[in-house]
């Protein structure tokens, strides 16, 4: 058969048959991982410019109030939304067990742990704002410290509606059993939530209070 | 008919209503606004950066009418304002991006020998998210006057630098229509580029180890990554600007402790590493066409992997050389004109590779070929002026001017624009069916190559003179007139070679020769399937063993594999 026979469309085109290589297993990586490790890629680089910017402003302010005069270390917060990785954890291992009532339970409980932390962070910026006077156009303590604070709250409230979404489904049962990889890159997605608060807890509640 | 079940009270369905019979507008939009196609998407992109590369060169050419005599008053200052920074904003992200773009949608799921990129949807999400900041920047100036009447259309140049864009400055909502249609953009090509490195990774056919991809499919792995980690810092800036602008805070508020400097080191971040996105497409490009019309696989494949991949990441360490007139330490300049420089070095690598591909070859001398040619001869001549500009010293000489201009286009059209030509050359009969004029393209490769370095080759001189950039007219006795003017020329004898590859493009999709599905006797897998392939684009997914599978099959008596 010549080259330009085979060059048509509509024929399969038999490469090359080196039995060799035609029975090696092809393997290649699951796309929503990868697409969630992109994703998460990306976000990170979005998180560094504004850590860079908090810290880059650190002692730059030139009036009141600074950091440490009105900081107070969010622990009850951040004590949720650290157990909350663990909770879902427990609820993967009862979705890879398909124990549905233990993975609504642990499920429901990550959900209820970081509505608290959204609950929290609410409280505290009502403390700061009416009570110490910080807004975000009070110096560039309150701008930084509101748009990083904030922009990893808005990514709370987006993975607790990503969370909140895959709850109710699984109570109506409308998720099939083949979807479990889709319900772990959420979880995937709600670690790198939970990572980037330790960060921002080090810089804004940790080093930046002690350096002002 | 037979198994419908009869009812008394069945009508007949109403003829199509006029205009929704197949072929008809309105069929042909929905056809765009439904697809999820990567082949569509692909043409959509490349057709729509077309448009906007049109409006934007219109602009350029106005400003070159206004800069060719002294004391010229053909364009208002703020007119030419906002000329100079919707030129260089539309060529950067609505004319670059969504055409490389483009060319990956289209080819990467042929090239890897898969039926369509990895989240269809979100393609299409990432298209109409581009096309609509588009239209967003370009509504400004009709939008942007608001209540106070001040400014239209963005004038503060397409890196908006601070703290012209802060509200005392710039009233209005100009700098807000250029803030958010970035915003918009940037959501795009992320989505894009996440969609490309996962189709990248997770669709490749049987065979198609990473180190067998084509370098094409290589380097837009590179470009993934790179806008998924320089994109950001731009949405960032942004971000921190509409608080700036909204909210009152003080990012960029000097007389609150806020740094103006902070904005050019953000956008830098994101700027620099963006001229390597535009310009690894170029690569890519001309690495599919230099060995195809040398009759030789490429020269060193490991080493341009390597290359692409080192580019990539020094291009994250260079930002600050736009800003050694900042007043940055001389630990600073020191370390961004040492890491400049190093750059040159893998970007060398490919051009004696190219050169390494040729030589010896039997070489075609078809357009695509004579645009890569064209491309390897301006983009050196880029380089090195790019190497001049990296010596800080020279740079605080230059920074500014006109030589600074000349340098960024011979890179921009030089190099990348001359590739997108060669690729379209190179691609169309598969995209279409079609060839496209040889005659006409001539005309265009030739008008267009005289046109350009007539117009941007004086720019090295009158840079040199000291003439800035971005001024609206300067004065008659400073010597910089004939260069101004020749500048000007050589503006007319491009447009009527842009003429030519438009007319080409449209002249030939009715009237131009079949192409079949291999014209060019190519090595990749696209050249496996019709022209233009079927939406699936293959009937059987390939199989491959080589570098060049379509070489294996042409050659079964010397297939690439057993050197492998």
């Amino acid at each position: 058969m010549s080259a330009e026979r085979q060059l048509h469309a509509g024929d399969p085109t038999p490469m090359i048959n080196d039995p060799s290589e035609t029975d090696v297993p092809w393997r290649l990586p699951s796309h929503r991982k990868v697409g969630m490790v992109s994703l998460i890629l990306t976000e990170s680089a979005l998180f560094t410019i504004f850590v860079v910017a908090y810290v880059f402003y650190i002692g730059k302010s030139l009036n009141p109030p600074y950091p440490a005069d009105v900081l107070e270390f969010p622990l009850f917060g951040t004590i949720a939304l650290l157990s909350s990785s663990f909770t879902i954890l427990a609820a993967e291992l009862m979705l890879k067990k398909m124990n549905r009532f233990g993975f609504l339970l642990w499920w429901g409980i990550t959900i209820l742990l970081g509505a608290y932390f959204v609950y929290f962070t609410g409280a505290e910026w009502w403390h700061l704002i009416y009570e110490k006077n910080l807004t975000i156009s009070t110096n560039v303590f309150g701008s930084t410290f509101y748009s990083l604070v904030g922009l990893h709250l808005s990514h709370v409230l987006i993975g607790l509606l990503l969370l909140s979404t895959v709850w109710i489904l699984t109570l109506l049962g409308k998720i099939p059993r083949d979807h479990t990889e889709h319900v772990e890159m959420i979880s995937w997605y709600w670690h790198f939530v939970d990572v980037i608060w330790i960060v921002v807890l080090t810089v804004v509640y940790i080093i930046s209070v002690r350096a002002t | 008919m037979s198994d419908t079940i009869i009812d008394p009270n069945f009508k007949a369905p109403p003829p199509e209503r006029v205009g929704e019979e197949a072929g008809s507008l309105t069929r042909v939009i929905q056809g765009l606004v439904f697809t999820v196609d990567h082949k569509k998407l692909g043409l959509m992109y490349i057709g729509s950066g077309l448009l906007f590369f049109v409006v934007a060169g219109i602009m350029a050419t106005l400003m070159r009418v206004q800069l060719f005599l002294p004391g010229n008053t053909f364009l208002e200052p703020d007119v030419f304002n906002r000329f100079f920074t919707m030129h260089g904003t539309a060529m950067v992200f609505l004319v670059g991006m969504p055409i490389i773009f483009g060319f990956a949608n289209f080819l990467i799921p042929l090239m890897i020998g898969a039926r369509d990129m990895a989240f269809p949807r979100l393609n299409a999400f990432g298209f109409w998210v581009f096309f609509f900041s588009g239209l967003l920047l370009f509504f400004s100036y009709l939008g942007a006057p608001g209540l106070y009447a001040a400014g239209s259309a963005p004038d503060v140049g397409w890196f908006a630098y601070s703290p012209l864009t802060a509200k005392a400055f710039s009233r209005g909502h100009s700098t807000d229509y250029w803030t958010l249609s970035l915003l918009m953009g940037g959501i795009g090509s992320i989505a894009t580029a996440i969609n490309i490195v996962v189709t990248i990774f997770c669709l490749r056919c049987k065979g198609m180890t990473l180190g067998r991809m084509p370098l094409f499919v290589w380097l837009f792995l590179v470009v993934g990554f790179l806008v998924i980690i320089a994109m950001p810092p731009l949405s960032a800036c942004q971000i921190m600007l509409l608080l700036d602008r909204y909210l009152g805070a003080k990012f960029f508020d000097t007389q609150a402790g806020g740094s103006a400097v902070l904005w050019q080191h953000f956008f830098w971040i994101f700027g620099h590493p963006e001229v390597y996105i535009l310009i690894l497409p170029g690569f890519a490009i001309a690495s599919e066409v230099i060995p195809v019309f040398s009759r030789k696989p490429i020269f060193g494949y490991p080493i341009m992997v390597a290359a692409s991949v080192m580019i990539a990441f020094i291009s994250l360490g260079v930002w600050a050389h736009h800003m050694f007139s900042v007043g940055m330490t001389s630990l600073g300049n020191t370390f961004f004109a040492i890491s400049t420089m190093i750059i040159a070095i893998p970007t060398g690598i490919k051009i004696f590779n190219w050169l390494g591909t040729m030589y010896g070859g039997k070489i075609r001398f078809d357009l695509p070929m004579l645009f890569c040619l064209g491309f390897l001869f301006q983009f050196l001549i880029a380089g090195l002026t790019g190497v001049m500009l990296s010596v800080a010293p020279f740079d605080w000489q230059l920074t500014d001017s006109y030589f600074v201009v000349a340098h960024f286009h011979y890179v921009l059209i030089g190099g990348l624009l001359y590739t997108i030509f060669a690729g379209i050359y190179y691609w169309y009969p598969k995209a279409i069916g079609k060839m496209l004029s040889p005659k006409l393209g001539h005309w265009h490769f030739w008008l267009f190559t005289v046109g350009f370095h007539m117009t941007f080759f004086p720019q090295h001189i009158s840079g040199f003179l000291g003439m800035p950039r971005r001024i609206f007219t300067y004065e008659a006795d400073r010597g910089w007139e004939i260069w101004n003017q020749i500048s000007t020329i050589g503006v007319f004898i491009q447009a009527p070679g842009i003429l030519f590859f438009v007319g080409n493009l449209i002249y030939s999709y009715f009237k131009g020769k079949k192409a079949g599905d291999d014209p060019w006797d190519a090595w990749t897998l696209e050249w496996s399937t019709t022209s233009p392939p079927p939406e699936y684009n293959f009937a059987k997914l390939p199989e491959v063993k080589s570098r060049r599978p379509l070489w294996d099959l042409k050659h079964p008596e010397d297939p690439d594999w057993k050197f492998e």
